[in-house]
């Protein structure tokens, strides 16, 4: 066994003392009919073998593409500061603080997470967060619910698709109802629409929910759809992406109650999914309403300053099922690398990174549009935008076989919509770089160039060729 | 959050106790270390005109307050706090239902390899073949030691895998169009995720109470059972450690009444390749990635929680999962391929970065060292017991699994020292405490699971520190009762942390020097 | 801490101070010294009407939550305001300043049902 200390002599003297010849008597209890006999698993790889076959697997995955992939999860510069203290044993095997005397390490680097997310979202209340953005959302939409007594929200269609989806998932288990608001052609959120949603006295509003940016990378008018929710009773919940809290005014400023959102752009390498981190945030008012772990300063027996969990009692471990959520675990060691992040970058460095992505994005909608891929919306972005590509999968395709990464096609979210089907979500953020930008604008310049020669052919031969069949 | 009006006031010191040159001392926060202009510098400047193209309206008036420290004050400050934590990497958590095993090296190692760490959850199939077959093999060790069918990936969390295998239940019975089954059963010995979890999946919990010999009262739950039931869910061993000798009976009533048999995995790690769940007839399971399969605690998370069904439940798994076709490229499920799917729980697939941990750890023991590590982990808590009889209470005193409770009540009633005090005292000897009043079935309860990673010499430590405090608890209670005493704070004031919630640090006033050109 | 004669008690440990056809609702020593320091209070709004039996609020100390059960039926009159920032008062004076509801009685002869001080001292001491 490769991690385990004991001897044939360890494991005879403990089943000396237990008056035992073997083990097998210590799983007597499992009936006859129940039991298994071993696994039918290939057997131990020696470390050196693993070695390599993680290697070969890791190889296995291309890594030299030039990328404009986002979409909710950011390529930033990580400083090796913060996966160096991530490797800290006393940080990385500690468990959950529930023993504050011997882990105020863990409570004061979450107080300080804490802090820094409550200045960045201009809300007073942080958790220690949550697993991701999705579930992040959807418990802020619960939340909602359960401030309002009301059984119904709406969320804009333009926040990030799984999101949406994870919501709706969550929604059914308590029988909740989730309505889409539309948007409007320049890619942000009709209100209009939203405020007739509202309106209808028959089936009040708990929430709604809206990203900044939102899932097309496009600035959206929270302050007034805050104002519609509000006046309607409801209460308004961001869905926000933290390094551009940086730049762009936080959810405490235009009058949202609650914001969840992704803080992997904080520290955390994309690792095709996870683990990441969920940030949710609310005013003090709804402190009471909040899930999952929240670390408070308090003294100790002999007036030292030091950190603790609190507010327990909301908890799963107390309330069980009269908990507001399950949730056991906080993504602590990510809550980490964010804090390490946020405290090496500082807070011009983050402003940096945010200015440093929407510039190059400027550049890449510069090269782009001159490739003949010109942007899809009209509404202000930060650093990401869709733009109108015919045949966007396909093209898509041929771009990957030219080492470029373009983006993601916006069909693959939204299948029925003719406009996103021809379009793909692209972004840049401080670590693209001026090469790269080039390799797209030209790679995709030739596709185009190549296709619009190819249907010229074809007309001109009589055929029409048809525009693709990828779905 | 206010500002202070009066300006740029630093907060008055706290109270952080002695410094020391080695050892622990507590640390001021970033906040109160921050000095305007310090750090930064790691990234070029943009263009002055870089946000030109934001409205006024969108943007941000100033700039974030947050502290501004240099590289080595950071560093000092992380490492400073890493000195006040207790990790596996310290020492020994015997911590009942969390398996604290040791967490290899090779899996840090293995999860930051750029070609896993640097890849993107969207990137096409084709670009991800190595992290897909990684995940697809893990499914398929997961299937084996269960005994399911089909495993998930994509929960988060034991509590979110937990969540996901009730939502499956719920799809399953309305498919049947039965729609009056609102109940779920959970033992009075269960994790406080179960009856929560049955909640946010809309059903009522139902609580049976345990028999004398601690596993489930059979009559009571066959009472209990009924058209109403959904699910009834189990842990197994239960959280006292104990095997459910009667499981066949009771999986045999759950079904009867066309319920389904939800297995909580926590407590995994005493029955590989002894019992596969899937295999004797549970429905549904989901396993902590973080306690059997040693993936980081990391202070509270990250862990994962993935989820194996057998037959009835594959049509509702999560997606999209992993699949290969035909000895071909692996790739994602597409949506029309599980229509039935109770759609997603969390954003993209799955932690991957965890699951390459768990993967190196499997691949590492293989199935004879898979069933070596519950071996070893029985073993380990049985020799504890026996060191610990006769000065604890030992309520269940038949062999154990991988954990035990022992009780501090004859303690408690002799001496009025409490399980929190003998807890508290045992941070004095170098130990962190075991579980403590979980489950709350048992008195003054200390629920002990040592794992199969540690020493026998480490076991007789812990041992000797448990009978020495009960003896300290006769001679001077005092000294048990205000422990800790070397630990770098006292007791902490949970009252008012609670009555007057303190949460973030008072707001740090705007970043007053301008970004450097 | 003695147990008031004069007041009627539950078996949930809660206690009813009957004044003419209205009640005052609090709960009992021995409670608020089983769950710890009591840092809230979540208590009903005024005029919400209550069952006998039901509940109409929850106690939380740092390490647990309890319901709280209306011993009688009857209206919210009144909420105690000091709790909110005060929730220690349930312990220090739980038959005093750390009242919880004034209810008008729906039915004041429900409060016969409930124990005296000796009967509640005697279930306190065997429990």
């Amino acid at each position: 066994m490769p991690y385990g200390p004991h001897t044939g002599d360890d494991r005879a003297r403990m089943l000396e003392a237990l008056g035992l010849t073997s083990v097998e008597p210590l799983f007597a209890d499992i009936p006859t009919a129940v039991r298994a006999h071993g696994l039918d698993l290939p057997g131990p790889l020696p470390e050196l073998e693993l070695a390599q076959r993680l290697e070969t697997l890791a190889a296995r995955n291309q890594t030299g593409l030039a990328s404009f992939l986002g979409a909710g999860v950011y390529r930033h510069y990580l400083p090796p500061v913060v996966d160096q203290m991530l490797l800290r044993g006393e940080f990385y095997t500690a468990y959950t603080p529930y023993q504050p005397e011997i882990s105020q390490g863990t409570l004061q680097t979450i107080y300080e997470y804490q802090s820094m997310l409550a200045e960045l979202t201009g809300l007073d209340v942080v958790s220690a967060s949550h697993y991701d953005g999705a579930s992040a959302t959807a418990e802020a939409a619960l939340m909602t619910v359960r401030a309002t007594h009301r059984t119904r929200v709406l969320v804009s269609r333009a926040v990030h698709r799984h999101y949406v989806e994870a919501t709706r998932t969550y929604f059914r288990g308590a029988e909740l109802i989730l309505d889409e608001i539309p948007t409007r052609d320049d890619g942000t959120t009709d209100l209009a629409a939203l405020e007739r949603e509202l309106a209808d006295p028959s089936r009040p509003v708990a929430g709604v929910v809206m990203g900044q940016p939102n899932a097309f990378g496009l600035l959206e008018p929270m302050a007034d759809a805050a104002r519609l929710a509000h006046a309607a009773g409801a209460l308004f919940v961001a869905v926000v992406e933290p390094v551009s809290l940086a730049v762009l005014a936080p959810p405490g400023a235009y009058g949202a109650d609650i914001a969840a959102g992704e803080g992997q752009p904080l520290g955390i390498p994309p690792q095709y999914g996870g683990p990441y981190l969920g940030i949710l945030a609310c005013t003090q008012p709804l402190v009471r309403q909040i899930p999952g772990r929240l670390v408070g300063a308090t003294t100790d027996a002999e007036g030292r300053r030091a950190f603790v969990m609190t507010l327990r009692a909301r908890e799963q471990d107390i309330r069980r099922e009269r908990a507001a959520s399950n949730i056991c675990t906080n993504q602590a060691l990510c809550a980490l690398a964010a804090t390490v992040y946020l405290a090496t970058i500082g807070p011009h460095g983050l402003r940096d990174v945010a200015a440093a992505g929407a510039a190059r994005a400027r550049r890449l909608e510069d090269a782009l549009t001159e490739a003949g891929a010109p942007r899809l919306h009209s509404a202000p972005y930060l650093n990401e935008f869709a733009i109108s590509v015919p045949d966007a999968a396909r093209v898509h395709d041929a771009l990957l076989a030219r080492g470029v990464l373009a983006g993601l096609p916006l069909g693959t979210w939204y299948p029925d919509d003719p406009l996103l089907r021809e379009s793909l979500l692209v972004c840049a953020t401080e670590v693209t770089t001026d090469d790269e930008i080039r390799r797209f604008g030209d790679a995709l310049h030739d596709i185009l160039a190549d296709d619009a020669q190819d249907a010229a052919a074809q007309a001109g031969s009589g055929r029409y060729a048809p525009s693709g069949a990828r779905s | 959050m206010s500002a202070d009006p009066v300006g740029q006031t630093l907060p008055a010191a706290p109270n952080l106790g002695p410094r020391t040159a080695v050892g622990p001392s507590l640390q001021p926060t970033l906040a109160e270390l921050s000095r305007p202009g310090r750090g930064g510098n790691k990234i070029p400047h943009p263009p002055a005109n870089a946000l030109a193209g934001i409205p006024a309206r969108h943007r941000r008036d100033g700039t974030p307050a947050l502290p501004e420290l240099n590289e080595l004050e950071v560093v000092r400050h992380f490492v400073n706090l890493s000195h006040l934590n207790y990790g596996v990497d310290t020492g020994f958590y015997p911590l009942g239902s969390c398996t604290m095993k040791y967490n290899p090296k090779l899996n840090e190692w293995a999860a930051r390899l750029p070609g896993f760490a640097a890849l993107h959850p969207l990137a096409p199939d084709a670009v991800a073949q190595g992290t897909l077959e990684l995940l697809w093999e893990t499914e398929q060790w997961l299937a084996e030691i269960s005994g399911m069918r089909a495993v998930t990936l994509q929960p988060a969390a034991g509590a979110q895998g937990e969540l996901t295998g009730i939502l499956m239940v719920r799809a399953y019975h309305e498919a049947r169009g039965d729609h009056e089954r609102r109940e779920v059963i959970v033992p009075d010995s269960s994790h406080g995720t179960n009856p929560a979890t049955a909640s946010m999946a809309g059903f009522t919990t139902v609580t049976v109470p345990s028999a004398a010999d601690g596993g489930v009262d059979l009559d009571a739950l066959r009472a209990a059972l009924g058209p109403h039931t959904a699910a009834v869910m189990l842990t197994n061993p239960s959280t006292l450690g104990l095997f459910e000798a009667r499981v066949v009976e009771l999986l045999e009533a759950v079904h009867a009444v066309g319920a389904l048999a939800y297995m909580d995995g926590a407590n995994l790690n005493a029955v590989l390749g002894k019992f596969r769940p899937g295999e004797a007839g549970f429905d549904v399971m989901h396993f902590n990635v973080h306690k059997t399969f040693s993936t980081p605690h990391g202070g509270g998370g990250p862990g994962a929680g993935p989820v194996g069904v057998g037959e009835k439940l594959q049509p509702y798994l999560p997606g999209p999962r992993v699949v290969r076709d035909d000895d071909g490229p692996f790739r994602l499920e597409r949506p029309d391929e599980r229509p039935a799917s109770i759609g997603r729980v969390r954003a993209y697939q799955g932690s991957a970065g965890v699951y390459v941990r768990a993967y190196a750890y499997l691949r590492a023991h293989g199935g004879s060292g898979l069933v070596e590590v519950s071996e070893d982990a029985v073993l380990a808590a049985n020799y504890l017991k026996s060191r610990l009889r006769g000065t604890y209470e030992i309520p269940y005193d038949r062999p154990c699994k991988h954990e035990f409770v022992a009780s501090g009540e004859a303690l408690k009633i002799e001496t009025g020292v409490r399980t929190l005090d003998v807890a508290k005292r045992l941070i004095d000897k170098g130990f962190h405490p075991p579980t403590i009043y979980f489950p709350h079935i048992v008195e003054e309860c200390l629920l002990i699971e040592p794992t199969e990673t540690e020493s026998v010499e480490t076991l007789d430590a812990f041992a000797d520190a448990l009978l020495a405090i009960a003896a300290e608890a006769h001679e001077d209670p005092e000294l048990v009762h205000s422990a800790p005493h070397t630990a770098p704070v006292r007791r902490l004031d949970e009252a008012t942390a609670a009555r007057q919630p303190d949460l973030h640090w008072r707001a740090m006033t705007g970043v007053e020097t301008p970004c450097p050109t | 801490m003695d147990v008031p004669d004069g007041l009627r008690y539950t078996d949930d440990h809660e206690w009813l101070r009957v004044e003419g056809d209205a009640g005052v609702v609090g709960i009992t020593g021995y409670a608020a010294d089983q769950l710890g320091d009591i840092v809230f209070v979540e208590l009903p709004a005024v005029g919400a009407h209550f069952e006998r039996g039901k509940t109409f609020g929850v106690v939380e100390s740092v390490k647990a939550v309890s319901d709280l059960f209306a011993p009688v039926a009857g209206a919210v009159m009144e909420v105690n305001p000091a709790l909110a920032d005060q929730p220690e008062l349930v312990n220090t004076e739980p038959y005093g300043a750390g009242w919880l509801v004034r209810l008008r009685l729906s039915d004041p002869a429900q409060a016969d049902a409930l124990k005296d001080a000796a009967a509640y001292r005697e279930m306190t001491k065997a429990g």
